[in-house]
């Protein structure tokens, strides 16, 4: 008995030690994504893309960081799509699975509060799909692998103005969302200073939960506007156009990076078909390294990789890479993830599959954006490429 | 604002509304009969629309019948299995409660429970991915003088008033009605009475339930987006409409569920969209505050 119990201990803390010393060779990231909530289409694209990069190190051997192989070790955090539990679940990550850097939130929503957790935790946070400039305003440990709205907004005035020949517009947009909230004011700036005060002749707004957009709609078809400017999430996009066509709207749509989802057109079918929306890559008629990724993540997992799964490989790829450039962890959690800020900003440029990059001192990429066109078959067809 | 605007907003507001009815209608059915908040009756209204869509969804594919027989299927097949989904959590959930003599407050905690077992539930099985509830009837958009309304617009204001007069025609003309009003009354002495009261209360739940399933159906054609906590702020707002109207009353509920509908839209079309919900749930505080049983509420009378 006592020997059965003595081999048991030994056994056990053998097991420890092998636990302990598998863990000195592996590389924690967390991922704080929405697996669940209103986008939960987003936080899936993320982890399948993330998957399929893992299993190509893990399955060569492992990242090589300053002559030694780590393993990776991802872990998948759900933030609920809630600006709240983006916080928690940042807090989780970094305090309790101690990664090594975070990837995520995607929306700005959660994007901006974890930010500021990521920064006063000083751990590594990089937004894959974020665009609001206050995500990594004023802080050195926040980066991002997206274009801004300042830059966004323009992209879809000078557009829309162009191929609709447009002289007024209506926004219908999301306020309990930063990113829509934000982008909706800075395209309503922008357009006014383009075609001159009063020629945005709708502003609405509604909630997150919303379904029946029928007044906003009715007030914003009374105005007619050329075109209607909706930086909404796909699922609300879905809905919105189907109601604004019940109520006898025919003009175009313009819409955001947000819509860029594989889910949008299952969810809004033939109403979608011919609209325009501004986003970080387009998938049919891509080429190199792109095409490469969204042959292997087709055939994988059976559909289309959206914007945020091409996002997410780029910004894993980009902490990977200056995870390497730090040339030896000294498994000093706090002292490794001062070392992978200081080589994130280090990065001179990038090219990633969603384009070249380049920091800037607040750590957003200088990229270029697209605008692709619904074809009638539901593929994102590129129509236009805008760079800074 | 012109006229056209105006109208279309009215038609937007019973379209609206109409949902709100539906919903609050189940929900002072319970009150009524039970005085039993039945507050998993928003997540009932969920289960009706994702019923429909996978009664919709096979009888399209599968059986490859044409719209308009798949929807005429799928009105039966959802009002049946959403009122046995309903009936079920007042077999599992209420009436045990209610044969231990357990306080009001511990049963509708229950019932709030249930809500939630029903949305987590969803969420565990189907996963959070939306669904997108098939087009069963084609839609057409009639214009008439600037003022757009679809058959699907009409079909649903219709179905809403029809729904109020049948219930009413058997809570007022009928002798289960009879039996229920005379529950909501004294339910001690009623069964002294030989009323099966279990089985007016089944009745009471498959009315309720089959209401809302009818609401969950046409909420999802007419915005083909289903997810699992669909019915949650529905539900919530549709028993606030109730309340208005005066909880236990029929006509409370249904005319309580148009006015916070018109209430909704209405700011919505004369205020900015921000100010929806705060200057919607003052209006209604207001009309509590002066009237605090509601619309149609009596103080402490014969309730439904």
């Amino acid at each position: 008995m006592k020997r059965t119990l003595a081999t048991a201990v030994l056994s056990c803390s053998a097991l420890l030690l092998a636990g302990s010393a598998l863990a000195a060779d592996t590389i924690k990231i967390g991922y704080n994504i929405p697996l669940t909530g209103d986008i939960p289409k987003v936080g899936e694209s993320s982890k399948l893309s993330a998957e399929m990069l893992k299993e190509d190190i893990n399955g060569a051997g492992g990242l090589e960081v300053g002559g030694k192989k780590y393993m990776l070790d991802f872990i998948y955090e759900d933030n609920e799509s809630k600006a709240e539990s983006a916080v928690t679940t940042a807090l989780k990550l970094i305090e309790k699975d101690q990664v090594l850097a975070m990837i995520g939130p995607n929306s700005s929503k959660q994007a901006v509060p974890a930010g500021q957790i990521a920064d006063d935790n000083q751990t590594v946070m990089v937004s894959p799909w974020s665009t609001n400039p206050d995500t990594t305003k004023d802080r050195p440990w926040v980066f991002r692998a997206a274009f801004l709205d300042p830059f966004q907004g323009p992209v879809a005035v000078n557009f829309s103005a162009k191929t609709f020949n447009a002289k007024t517009a209506a926004v219908l947009y999301d306020l309990s969302n930063d990113y829509s909230k934000g982008l909706a004011e800075i395209f309503k700036e922008e357009f006014e200073k383009k075609m001159g005060a009063g020629s945005v002749v709708a502003f609405e707004s509604h909630g997150t939960k919303d379904q029946d957009f029928s007044a906003q709609l009715t007030k914003i078809t009374s105005a007619k506007p050329d075109f209607i400017f909706v930086p909404d999430n796909y699922n609300q996009v879905a809905l919105i156009v189907k109601q604004a066509h019940q109520l006898g709207y025919k003009g175009p749509f313009m819409g955001s990076d947000a819509w860029g989802s594989s889910e949008l057109m299952t969810l809004c079918g033939d109403d979608c078909k011919g609209l325009y929306f501004s986003t970080h890559y387009a998938a049919a008629g891509a080429t190199g390294a792109t095409k490469e990724f969204i042959d292997r993540y087709t055939k994988k997992y059976g559909y289309v990789p959206d914007d945020v799964a091409a996002l997410t490989w780029d910004a894993t790829r980009i902490v990977l890479q200056a995870i390497q450039d730090t040339e030896g962890l000294s498994g000093k959690i706090r002292k490794d993830r001062k070392a992978v800020r200081d080589a994130m900003s280090e990065i001179p440029s990038f090219e990633g599959i969603t384009g070249a990059m380049k920091f800037d001192e607040e750590g957003d990429p200088l990229k270029c954006a697209v605008v692709v066109r619904i074809s009638d078959s539901g593929e994102f067809e590129f129509t236009e490429s805008v760079c800074p | 604002m012109s006229t056209a605007s105006l109208i279309q907003n009215i038609i937007n507001a019973l379209q609206w509304g109409s949902f709100y009815a539906l919903i609050a209608l189940g929900y002072t059915m319970v009150y009524g009969v039970l005085v039993l908040i039945n507050f998993a009756h928003g997540d009932i209204f969920m289960i009706g629309a994702y019923v429909a869509f996978f009664a919709a969804t096979f009888i399209l594919s599968t059986l490859g019948l044409p719209g308009w027989a798949a929807l005429a299927l799928t009105i039966p097949i959802t009002m049946i299995v959403t009122s046995l989904v309903g009936v079920s959590i007042e077999r599992i959930a209420y009436r045990p409660l209610r044969r231990k003599g357990a306080h009001r407050l511990y049963v509708v905690i229950t019932a709030l429970m249930c809500g939630l077992i029903l949305e987590n539930g969803n969420l565990a099985l189907l996963g959070a991915s939306r669904k997108a509830f098939p087009s069963l009837i084609s839609e057409h958009v009639y214009t008439i003088g600037g003022v757009s309304f679809t058959n699907l617009k009409i079909a649903v204001i219709v179905t809403a008033f029809i729904c109020f007069f049948i219930l009413h025609w058997i809570v007022t003309k009928t002798k289960v009605g009879m039996a229920m009003r005379a529950i909501s009354y004294d339910k001690f002495a009623v069964p002294l009475m030989g009323i099966p009261i279990d089985n007016i209360i089944v009745v009471t739940f498959v009315l309720g339930s089959s209401f809302a399933a009818l609401a969950g159906l046409l909420f999802a054609m007419s915005y083909p987006i289903l997810e699992p906590y669909m019915g949650a702020l529905i539900g919530w707002k549709a028993f606030i409409a109730a309340v208005v109207g005066g909880i236990g009353d029929i006509r409370g509920a249904f005319i309580g569920g148009f006015l916070l509908g018109a209430v909704e839209i209405m700011v919505v079309a004369f205020f900015p969209s921000t100010y929806r919900d705060l200057i919607a749930f003052t209006v209604l505080l207001v009309i509590l505050s002066f009237k605090p049983t509601g619309l149609f509420g009596i103080a402490k009378t014969t309730k439904i």
